[in-house]
């Protein structure tokens, strides 16, 4: 238990009253016609031009949770574990570059708003496309709760939520929560385009006098390595083995490698990164994006090596329970180590760096709902304007969803939801992005292998105990890989176990010729640009019109 | 080829004649270019035995941390040379909503971006 830090509050309080003002005031930010579709509420119009959709796609990817969560990696179990992260967030632009200009240019002629739209549409197939729509679902759900996790752990170094009472400790999470769902249901994805303006430049600001400062107060940066790899080397009182790892050795290659790549491949599948690119205004805003975006790259690179800052600085990550939470580490250290009013700028940052990508994954989330459950299961003869009513519905349910997850349940079962999550996700790959590309491969053949890549994934991590956190199950995201031999991601094993299973049951069927479903699209859809016009699907009611003329 | 990418804008009739059901025609040889300085990042941080080292130290980091560091600009310089490189390679073919009766330009579409070339269609 501890005292309230008034001045951090205060700044706090008021930027986030700032943003909140910004978030209502997003409804009318380049105003629509009309905001009743989800091409408008879902996707801003699809109007954002280079620079929006830079601090768009930057506010949406680098997440509170990945503010909070990759230096206390590298806080508790050092490079692997937490620097991954940096190779992660540079090869994943190139693989974007790649194929989101095809993801754009078909999205655009066949106004598809979500992946398992391009899914229904390339394959004919409703089961796979299903199977895609959940899976991003699932996935996205644990995200957000991990959002506010990232807010919670601001409030409880402040000293807020602290209380013995449940409302009041929860108190200044559910307003936050409840101003955020009033703007996002009325400004839609302008909401958060509005916000990652203020979040970017406050993260910027913080990182940049964090990384100057920092280091000249504790002993500068020799002396903060020497710390690091002094603590990673040292064994842990609980098995005896080193701490962690300050840099990788021999047996590690694999696992820093395949954690990189599985994350990179993963995280455009993700509903909420598909949203923000789709909501751009040309194919090649995407691409010239995938150069620029690496800037955030380097901010979270700077951001990890705060965690071992904190190494050096002593800090002390204690929770409100009185017990060690390494994911405190990083507000515990700006608390220490800055000046209050700039501890409140610096937890301002962490804690609007929540809202966006949690505002962008709701809509995501919630357009999944509506245009590949609703609308194909439920109403198919819904009109946009029901669309973007249940959307706006669906974004409420979809966070009061995580806030209940997040205060019932431990904290624990979000970060294991989460990191199934991206286990999951990643199987959704080889539809989506080789569906791009071929049609070679039979839609039975692709639920197949996602089918074997989903079970074997998550029996994998299940496997996974951590005794140092006294979890039996779901205690990190390395396993050993068939055939190489060596730990590595969970999530890009399974992957690999799904491509073959995908190729070779699309070879058995197509040697019975078992029958394709349709494709909608033709080879130039995949290099339309914004001057093309989209197609008009034929309207259902000619069918019935014609005898009666 | 040329003539595919540069259609007059005042005579977007010209154009008719165009399959769209085709892949637009493309320089191979750029593309493939573009594809190996997309490629070079990746393979280069893949083979972490090639930067998993202390030494030499640069103003206290370890090599490990500032050869990714330095990754970070090389990749945004190479994607952002493959991304020039890709626009030269494949101009864009413009399509258009004649020759097939089951499309036509829609008016909502994306009002900012295609303004004034939204009209011909």
């Amino acid at each position: 238990m501890k005292d309230v830090n008034g001045v951090a509050l205060v700044v706090l309080v008021a930027l986030f009253a700032l943003v909140t003002g910004m978030g209502f005031w997003a409804s009318r930010w380049r105003r629509p016609t009309s905001m009743e579709s989800l091409d408008e509420w879902g996707l801003g119009g699809r109007s954002f031009g280079t620079w929006i959709t830079w601090f768009l796609l930057g506010g949406d990817l680098y997440t509170a949770y990945t503010f909070i969560a990759v230096p206390a990696a590298m806080w508790a179990a050092g490079s692997v574990s937490g620097f991954f992260a940096v190779p992660y967030t540079i090869v994943l632009y190139p693989i974007i570059f790649v194929f989101m200009g095809r993801m754009w240019s078909v999205s655009h002629r066949h106004g598809y708003v979500t992946t398992a739209d391009f899914v229904r549409g390339r394959f004919g197939s409703r089961g796979l496309s299903l199977a895609v729509a959940v899976t991003g679902f699932l996935a996205t759900m644990p995200y957000i709760a991990l959002q506010l996790v990232g807010i919670q752990a601001v409030l409880e170094v402040v000293g807020l939520g602290g209380g013995d009472s449940v409302i009041a400790k929860d108190l200044p999470l559910f307003i936050a929560f409840a101003l955020l769902a009033a703007y996002t249901y009325s400004g839609g994805l302008r909401a958060p385009a509005v916000i990652a303006f203020v979040k970017d430049t406050l993260i910027y600001l913080v990182i940049i006098v964090a990384i100057i400062y920092l280091p000249t107060k504790f002993g500068g940066w020799t002396h903060i390595f020497d710390a690091a790899e002094q603590k990673m080397a040292a064994p842990n009182a609980v098995d005896g083995k080193p701490n962690g790892v300050f840099i990788p050795g021999g047996t590690q290659y694999w696992a820093y490698a395949t954690l990189g790549l599985g994350s990179a491949l993963a995280l455009f599948m993700y509903p909420h990164s598909i949203t923000a690119s789709l909501s751009a205004s040309t194919r090649n805003t995407v691409r010239r994006n995938a150069a620029i975006l690496p800037a955030y790259s380097f901010v979270l690179g700077l951001l990890a090596l705060l965690g071992w800052v904190a190494i050096a600085a002593g800090t002390k990550p204690i929770g409100a329970d009185g017990k060690p939470n390494a994911q405190l580490v990083i507000p515990q250290l700006f608390e220490d180590a800055f000046p209050s009013w700039f501890a409140g700028v610096a937890f301002a940052a962490i804690a609007i760096g929540a809202l966006v990508p949690a505002a962008i994954m709701s809509i995501a989330a919630a357009n999944t709902f509506t245009r590949n459950i609703y609308k194909e299961w439920l109403k198919p003869d819904a009109t946009v304007e029901q669309e973007a009513k249940v959307s706006k519905l669906a974004s409420l349910v979809v966070k009061l969803f995580a806030l209940v997850f997040v205060l019932l349940l431990d904290k624990q079962n979000a970060i294991n939801f989460q990191l199934l999550g991206g286990i999951w996700i990643l199987q959704t790959f080889p539809t989506i992005v080789l569906g791009l590309y071929t049609r070679w491969m039979h839609r039975w053949a692709l639920i197949a292998g996602w089918a074997v890549g989903m079970v074997y994934g998550t029996w994998q991590a299940w496997n996974v105990a951590n005794p140092r956190g006294g979890i039996n199950h779901f205690g990190g995201s390395l396993a050993q890989m068939p055939v190489i031999g060596e730990l590595g991601y969970i999530a890009l094993t399974a992957f690999a176990i799904n491509l073959v299973v995908a190729v070779v049951v699309t070879v058995v069927l197509r040697m019975t010729n078992v029958p394709d479903g349709d494709d909608e699209t033709i080879r130039g859809d995949y290099f339309a640009d914004s001057g093309d016009p989209r197609v008009q699907k034929v309207p259902q009611p000619i069918h019935q019109e014609a005898p009666n003329v | 080829m040329s003539s595919a990418g540069t259609v007059d804008p005042d005579r977007p009739d010209l154009n008719d004649d165009v399959d769209h059901d085709t892949v637009p025609p493309a320089r191979t040889g750029l593309l493939v270019l573009a594809g190996v300085l997309l490629a070079l990042p990746v393979v280069a941080l893949m083979w972490v035995s090639s930067y998993s080292r202390d030494e030499p130290r640069l103003g206290g980091f370890p090599f490990f941390i500032w050869y990714q560091f330095l990754w970070v600009f090389l990749c945004s310089a190479l994607t952002y040379t493959a991304y020039r490189i890709v626009l030269v390679a494949r101009p864009h073919r413009p399509m258009d909503d004649l020759g097939d009766s089951s499309e036509r330009a829609v008016g909502d579409a994306p009002r900012s971006a295609d303004g004034e070339r939204g009209e011909r269609a």
